[in-house]
């Protein structure tokens, strides 16, 4: 097995290899003619205003947490898979129990609102209020 | 065989995948172009070559001269780096794929795969999951805010989609009892393709490749209208081609996989019925490899030209509350059917 | 020294070295960087002692899931990413009798176990033994392992939740 795993182990070596020079060949030929203007981080044609590295939403880290988990999960249900056939429907409830287990997680997840991205909200204005503020 | 055999016969193995799978980017971007042409009724590229044939090598060539700018607000080592991640990840995942049947060549039997390892889905998985430093990297090191936002957002949409993606997989799993590729394909001979028996987990699989490989409906990151370029704004020169690269491998990749996984792979069903000659009957079966991930590649694009872009929260609520829910039902419907039937 | 020493000593090489630059680099995307390389070290070394579920899961938790979370954390503290970090305080005394004392440790074991020294035989897969096993003989730890998870889901989902309002 492991002379395959060596195998592997050559390809990924021959496909760094490839890349780096792939992506180092354009060195030679590309011209190279700096103005500052060029150097500029594009901001739609307007000066870069404040830095760059914005904050941004917590969700992302809470969408990260949740798949770190169900990733621990997958991977244990792996081998459960592989061995499944050989125990028929002892086998089938095993994976059963973990699998809702996983579901009830979900489903706690879900009704907790953790799953939900901010919804843009818009407010369509409304006859009665624009009048009132014009009157 | 002695070890320096085995060694010349992977090199020779990984050279023929590197120049097929270039040359199917190349070609992929090519017909991306002409199909995109013809679905709004225009020409598409016809100037390079008989009927623009010749215009990815062109592509390739602008690309190279162009001028490489890294913008000074960026972090220049990382920015370097980050096409490398992107390109490297996308070759690597290749190793593991049968392309067809063992064939006898010049008297030693040789497996089209570059390495049957008896992990090669894990492998695959592995490789998947660390795609996402590419684009964070990227995102993160242009010093740019659409960039960033782009990379954040991608790598969020991976590792959502990555979850069912798993799922998925483990249905395939339960009918092979086996992670080799190889095994897998085996396991479908006959009709008995992945794509018939479970087809929920054949439709999770495949919206899960679409948001993999940032194709179209969930191509957020580099949403134009409201992130430039998002992570590859600031990329330019070959860089930037490294990045269309490795997009265009991933899509390859992606196919290969669905067919690897739900389609039966380079099988046929029933050609041993036919009473063909052993090697007509490989010939076949390897063509039919090819034409199944054609066909994919077919389908990838066509979806791209047809379908407009999710919004982020339909996106991440489409990966969360609808293709994990369907891909853990799969797999206690997988499980039922081999229980029931014995398969 | 076979082909297989080769290797083994090249990977050691690559997880100590890029182990070195996490803690020695003053940049923190770069440290995550580095820890990257410790990883994929620490993953073929798993492959080369014959456990290649480990080694795969090695690759798909730490780097796929827990250094990802590591970068998000940064980015998300917008402050940090382009400061470089510098500790103020060098604890010599403390930190040399912590390692001194692990070091310690470990070689007592290396010397006081007694290692079998028979050629092993190196598994032909294990991740279908491993399922055999979670199904038969540990079957209360692979239910008590999705409970485990499912309480961590709560609980990160939790704290997550009270940072935000």
């Amino acid at each position: 097995m492991l002379t395959e795993f060596g195998k592997i182990f050559i390809f990924i070596l021959l496909a760094a290899i490839f890349v780096i020079i792939t992506l180092f060949i354009s060195k030679f030929v590309r011209p190279n003619r700096p103005t500052k203007e060029k150097y500029l981080t594009y901001e739609c044609g307007e000066n870069p205003q404040g830095s760059p590295w914005v904050q941004f939403n917590i969700r992302f880290y809470v969408v990260a947490l949740i798949f770190l988990i169900f990733d621990v999960e997958v991977v244990l249900l792996f081998p459960w898979a592989l061995a499944y056939q050989e125990y028929g429907i002892y086998g089938f409830v095993v994976g059963l129990i973990f699998l809702l287990v996983l579901g009830l997680g979900m489903a706690y997840e879900w009704r907790k609102g953790d799953l939900e991205w901010a919804r843009p909200q818009p407010k369509p204005p409304k006859l009665d209020e624009i009048l009132k503020t014009k009157s | 065989m002695n070890i320096w055999e085995i060694i010349i016969i992977s090199l020779i193995k990984i050279l023929i995948i590197v120049v097929m799978l270039l040359l199917t980017v190349a070609y992929s971007v090519y017909f991306e172009r002409k199909i995109s042409a013809w679905v709004q009724n225009r020409v598409g590229p016809n100037r390079v070559g008989w009927l623009g044939l010749l215009q990815p090598f062109a592509d390739v060539f602008k690309l190279l001269f162009k001028e490489d700018i890294i913008p000074t607000a960026a972090n220049k080592p990382l920015h370097t780096l980050a096409p490398f991640i992107a390109l490297f990840v996308a070759f690597s995942t290749y190793a593991v794929i049968p392309l067809g049947p063992p064939v006898e060549l010049f008297g030693y039997k040789i497996n089209l795969v570059v390495a049957d390892v008896n992990i090669g889905i894990l492998y695959v998985l592995a490789l998947t999951s660390l795609g996402v430093y590419g684009i964070t990297f990227a995102g993160w090191s242009s010093g740019s805010k659409y960039s960033l936002l782009g990379g954040i957002r991608s790598s969020a949409q991976m590792i959502s989609y990555e979850v069912s993606m798993g799922f998925s997989i483990a249905g395939v799993l339960l009918m092979s009892q086996s992670l080799s590729p190889v095994k897998i394909v085996e396991a479908q001979h006959g009709w008995m393709w992945n794509a018939i028996l479970q087809p929920i987990g054949f439709i999770t699989f495949v919206v899960s490749a679409f948001a993999e490989t940032n194709r179209l409906p969930f191509d957020l990151p580099e949403a134009e209208p409201e992130l430039v370029g998002g992570y590859h704004t600031e990329y330019s020169s070959f860089k930037f081609a490294g990045f269309f690269l490795a997009e265009y491998a991933n899509m390859a990749i992606a196919s290969a996989l669905i067919v690897t996984l739900y389609l039966g792979g380079w099988q046929v069903p029933y050609i041993e019925k036919l009473g063909l000659s052993y090697t007509l009957t490989t010939i076949i079966q390897i063509a039919s490899m090819f034409l199944k991930i054609g066909a994919l590649l077919f389908f990838f694009i066509w979806v791209r030209w047809s379908i407009p872009r999710f919004r982020y929260d339909q996106l991440m609520s489409l990966g969360w509350k609808v293709m994990f829910p369907l891909a853990l039902v799969n797999i206690i419907w997988v499980a039922a059917l081999i229980m029931i039937f014995n398969l | 020294m076979t082909f297989y020493d080769i290797i083994f000593y090249l990977f050691a090489a690559i997880t100590l070295i890029s182990a070195l630059f996490v803690v020695s680099t003053r940049n923190i995307v770069y440290s995550a960087f580095y820890l990257l390389f410790t990883f994929f070290g620490v993953a073929g070394i798993y492959v080369l002692l014959g456990a290649d579920f480990i080694a795969v899961v090695q690759i798909m938790v730490y780097v796929g899931g827990i250094l990802i979370l590591l970068l998000f954390g940064v980015m998300l503290t917008n402050k940090i990413t382009n400061v470089e970090i510098r500790t103020g305080t060098v604890q010599l005394l403390p930190a040399a009798i912590g390692i001194g004392i692990f070091m310690g440790a470990v070689v007592a074991v290396m010397i006081w176990t007694e290692w079998k020294l028979e050629p092993a035989q190196i598994p032909l897969t294990t991740t279908k033994d491993i399922g055999h096993l979670l199904i038969t003989d540990y079957v209360l730890i692979f239910e008590l392992l999705g409970i485990l998870l499912l309480i961590a889901l709560i609980g990160a989902a939790s704290i997550a939740r009270r940072d935000q309002e």
